[in-house]
């Protein structure tokens, strides 16, 4: 698809052509230590997240896998006092370059959120709004978003008459997936996805779970996941957290079947968490 | 699809810088006007320290204001009126008020009788405060309003006209809105647990209201009536038509008062430094009283 | 009932009490506190009515719509301090408002540390404290003169211009509408900033994440998303804020100049139904009394009005919030 966004943006040498082969090293977390004041959250965290895949977080609560994830679009930046060490590198490029305008950053990368969070305004409105905040104003760019986006979030069919409606009118499962359509509408490198099915029903999980599946043709896919059946329905690969330390990354039907690690196999057969 | 390259436009890309800029000087703007509104206030509270400050002594608590012209004198009947006729309100606003409040939280919440209270509350205090003034001025300063025939009517020698009466009556009406909805607040705030356990136990309504309710309640109330003091004790609007003003001693509460409020407004128009001297150490004063009573409010609020 | 009771065998302590009685009495007792409550808003809004009634009668709509106020020659009419009324709060709304909310994205944000932003609020609330006619000292103290050489700059500086030629035309005095409604902007700006405040701090931190996430910057989510959310909130603070201005009395009548005569020049003195009453009643006398009266019913009236207005809307407003969570 075409770049009509931004025209004025010159794309740098040594930027990924999209049908090129797929890096195993598309997000590359170095040496990665983060503080909330005094506190430290991660501890020298190290790990190559591969590119168009799915990677699941796993890890009991409070074990550092939200807070990695919120690093990977300077989320965290929010939060007063916070600071970190080493470096997190996407597509090459390290995110804490001071040269790396964080708007920009967070418009490649989505985000879903664990409680679905669409805007009191339409749809329509909803899924344009990062491009109308980029100064998008062409009608027919705005609409081949909103169609591709919500096809995209496999959501088109049951709302594409009803655009211009509030968005807060849909069920919840819905506001999820139109969340989903929002994060990919500007075309993002990487989908970051906190808990998105924690809110949600069994039938309505399914669907973003098969959503998920068809959007890693496109995205590279960060997930972090309470629910370790989900993270072996949807993931490639699965790392585990614990007390803020990275336990153990590896491709998922591993973690799942031969862990090599005691607290890996002691997590997933419920042994604590 | 194409991974589209937002995140490489870095020093290159004009849009999102001008769009970084337009957000720094909004965050200044918004800084500069926020802190703009410090410097009126700033200066209110300078002068009435500066030009307050000199006259502020005990004189002032047992002399008269002096006369258009002269020198020296003091607030001493300002405020005693103001005292007293805060005192009134107090005494007339507050069992109504609180009464009331119990009626709408723990008697009958949902009745229409509630439902009225409660939007009555709300009007009242939407209510422009001279409107109270009004009021008491139709009731009790006329000389053929209500209460003055009544007075009439049951042999009490009441005649009408100016008086303290008049200003309390005035300030009651004003503060009762704040007394009833504060205190419904205070009695929402007791644990429903509370009540469940006395009930349980075999008590009555009024027993759980008057053992559990009201103790567990009363900070928060009393937070409540001290707010409305020192609503009524800056008030004057309520005052100029209803006690007027006066140069002596109150000898009862059926003539004429002063009260600070009223003093600053008179002495305000004067051409003489020493009566608008006066008015600025009679402002120190009350803008003293109110803070206190704001203050106490907050912390007998806290200690609950 | 009772005679069921009394048969039961007696079990220490239990049965009805001899105390019963009290707690009837207490019920009834709130009961005619909540009826008082409510009686002494009809009667209020009653005895206005029944004094006004002989200025009703006598003058009907003419009071309203005519412009002169002679008490010598028992003409009355209103029309200028309507004017005044309305000019002077919706000035002071105009200054306010940009303020009012300035402080309240202040306040909901995190420009500065939270030490630095409780100062802020603090002041604001210390805003709200400060008696009525403390403002007006200070405005004859401070504001007065200032606004007198301003008054008399602007006669000649927009003479000639259409329509600044109307707002700011001779004479100027000090004592003016423009200065009574620039200490009305100070009177409502605790308003104005609380209810906006706390409108923008409910609206749910997820969709400022979001917004953050999307690529958009602080003020392009305050613009787009927190703003929109809490407009309703803000409508209210507005529309509660005009009716404090429209009420509001001793500030306005130690400054607005209290002149009966109908102008639309900013910098001369004026008028407001609120200030009229502050200045009259207390010397007034036979029909002069039942013209205050009316007077009084109709400010009644109006700040009733546009109350009961801003009610509404913020009780939409917490519904709407409601939903959003």
């Amino acid at each position: 698809m075409p770049n009509t966004m931004e025209t004025d943006v010159t794309r740098p040498a040594g930027t990924p052509q999209a049908p090129s082969t797929p890096k195993s090293d598309f997000i590359k977390v170095s040496g990665f230590n983060f503080f909330y004041g005094k506190k430290q959250a991660l501890f020298d965290i190290n790990m190559e997240i591969p590119e168009r895949q799915v990677t699941a977080f796993i890890g009991p609560s409070g074990c550092g896998k939200s807070t990695l994830l919120r690093n990977f679009n300077r989320m965290n930046d929010l939060i007063d006092g916070t600071r970190h060490e080493g470096d997190i590198t996407i597509g090459g490029r390290s995110i804490y370059d001071p040269k790396i305008e964080i708007i920009s950053l967070r418009r490649s990368i989505g985000m879903v959120f664990q409680k679905s969070n669409p805007f009191p305004k339409s749809i329509y409105e909803n899924i344009v709004y990062s491009l109308r905040i980029a100064g998008q104003r062409n009608r027919r760019v705005l609409d081949e978003a909103v169609e591709r986006s919500l096809r995209g979030a496999a959501l088109w069919d049951e709302v594409k008459d009803r655009l211009n409606e509030s968005a807060l009118g849909l069920s919840g499962g819905q506001m999820q997936r139109l969340c989903i359509a929002r994060a990919i509408a500007n075309n993002p490198e990487v989908l970051l996805m906190d808990e998105p099915c924690s809110a949600l029903d069994p039938i309505a999980t399914a669907k973003v779970e098969e959503l998920i599946h068809a959007l890693k043709k496109d995205f590279t896919i960060v997930i972090v996941t309470h629910n370790m059946q989900q993270a072996t329905r949807c993931s490639d690969h699965t790392a585990f957290f614990y007390l803020g330390k990275l336990i153990e990354f590896d491709a998922t039907q591993k973690i799942f079947s031969n862990p090599s690690q005691k607290k890996t196999e002691d997590y997933i057969t419920g042994r604590f968490g | 699809m194409a991974a589209n390259d937002h995140f490489f436009a870095t020093a290159g890309g004009h849009r999102t810088s001008s769009r970084a800029i337009g957000n720094q000087i909004l965050s200044i703007l918004c800084i500069g006007l926020a802190g703009a509104t410090l410097i009126p206030l700033v200066s209110i509270l300078f002068l009435v320290v500066k030009k307050g400050l000199p006259l502020l002594n005990l004189d002032l608590f047992r002399q008269l204001p002096p006369a258009a012209g002269s020198l020296g004198g003091g607030l001493g009947n300002a405020m005693l009126g103001t005292l007293l006729m805060v005192g009134i309100a107090l005494v007339i606003a507050t069992p109504v008020g609180v009464l009331a409040a119990i009626y709408v939280n723990e008697y009958s919440p949902t009745s229409k009788l509630a439902n009225a209270v409660r939007f009555v509350a709300k009007l009242l205090t939407g209510i422009p405060s001279i409107i109270c003034g009004v009021f008491a001025y139709a009731v009790i300063v006329l000389p053929d309003g209500p209460i003055v025939q009544l007075c009439k009517a049951l042999g009490i020698p009441f005649e009408g006209g100016f008086s303290a009466w008049a200003g309390g009556f005035a300030l009651a009406i004003l503060i009762l809105p704040t007394i009833i909805l504060t205190s419904e607040q205070a009695l929402i705030g007791v644990s429903k647990a509370y009540r469940e356990a006395s009930y349980g136990l075999g008590a009555t309504t009024f027993q759980t209201i008057w053992r559990i309710v009201l103790p567990d309640a009363l900070p928060a109330i009393m937070t409540g009536v001290m707010l409305a003091v020192a609503r009524a004790a800056g008030e004057t609007a309520p005052l100029i038509f209803t006690a007027l003003f006066s140069w002596f001693w109150a000898q009862s509460l059926t003539e004429p008062t002063a009260s600070l409020s009223v003093l600053i407004y008179n002495f305000s128009t004067l051409p003489y430094e020493h009566q608008i001297n006066m008015a600025w150490t009679a402002s120190l004063v009350l803008v003293i009283l109110v803070t206190i009573a704001n203050v106490t409010a907050q912390l007998v609020f806290r200690k609950k | 009932m009772t005679t069921l009771q009394e048969q039961r065998p007696a079990v220490p302590n239990s049965g009805p009490r001899p105390t019963r009685r009290l707690p009837d009495l207490f019920r009834i007792l709130c009961w005619v506190a909540a009826i008082a409550t409510v009686a002494t808003l009809a009667w209020l809004i009653g005895e206005i009515v029944r004094q006004s009634w002989p200025a009703i009668s006598k003058f009907g709509f003419s009071f309203v719509s005519e412009a002169k106020w002679i008490p010598s020659r028992d003409q009355f009419g209103v029309l200028p301090f309507i004017v005044g009324t309305a000019l002077s709060s919706l000035i002071a709304l105009l200054l306010a408002f940009p303020l009012g909310l300035a402080i309240a994205i202040f306040l909901s944000e995190d420009f500065l540390p939270l030490p630095v932003r409780q100062v802020v609020r603090f002041t604001v609330e210390m805003l709200a404290a400060i008696p009525s006619v403390v403002y007006g000292l200070w405005g004859i103290v401070v504001l007065v003169p200032m606004m007198n050489e301003f008054g008399r700059w602007a006669v000649k500086a927009f003479k000639g211009v259409p329509v600044l030629d109307t707002l700011f035309h001779a004479p100027a005095y000090g004592n003016s509408l423009l200065t009574a409604s620039l200490v009305l902007a100070l009177m409502i700006l605790p308003t104005l900033t609380a209810i906006s405040r706390s409108a923008l701090v409910a609206v749910p931190a997820t969709l400022r994440e979001g917004s953050y996430a999307l690529g958009a910057t602080r003020w392009e989510t305050i613009f787009r998303v927190l703003l929109p959310t809490a407009a309703p909130g803000v409508v209210a603070a507005t529309i509660l804020a005009l009716g404090r201005a429209m009420g509001e009395t001793m500030a306005v009548a130690m400054l607005i100049g209290n002149s009966p005569r109908l102008t639309f020049s900013l910098v001369s003195p004026s008028g407001t139904l609120a200030s009229l009453l502050a200045n009259q009643f207390g010397e007034a006398s036979d029909l002069q009394i039942n013209a205050l009266m009316y007077a009084a019913l109709l400010l009644m009236a109006l700040t009733l009005f546009v109350n009961i207005a801003g009610e509404l809307v913020l009780r939409y407003t917490q519904r709407r919030t409601a939903g959003i969570r």
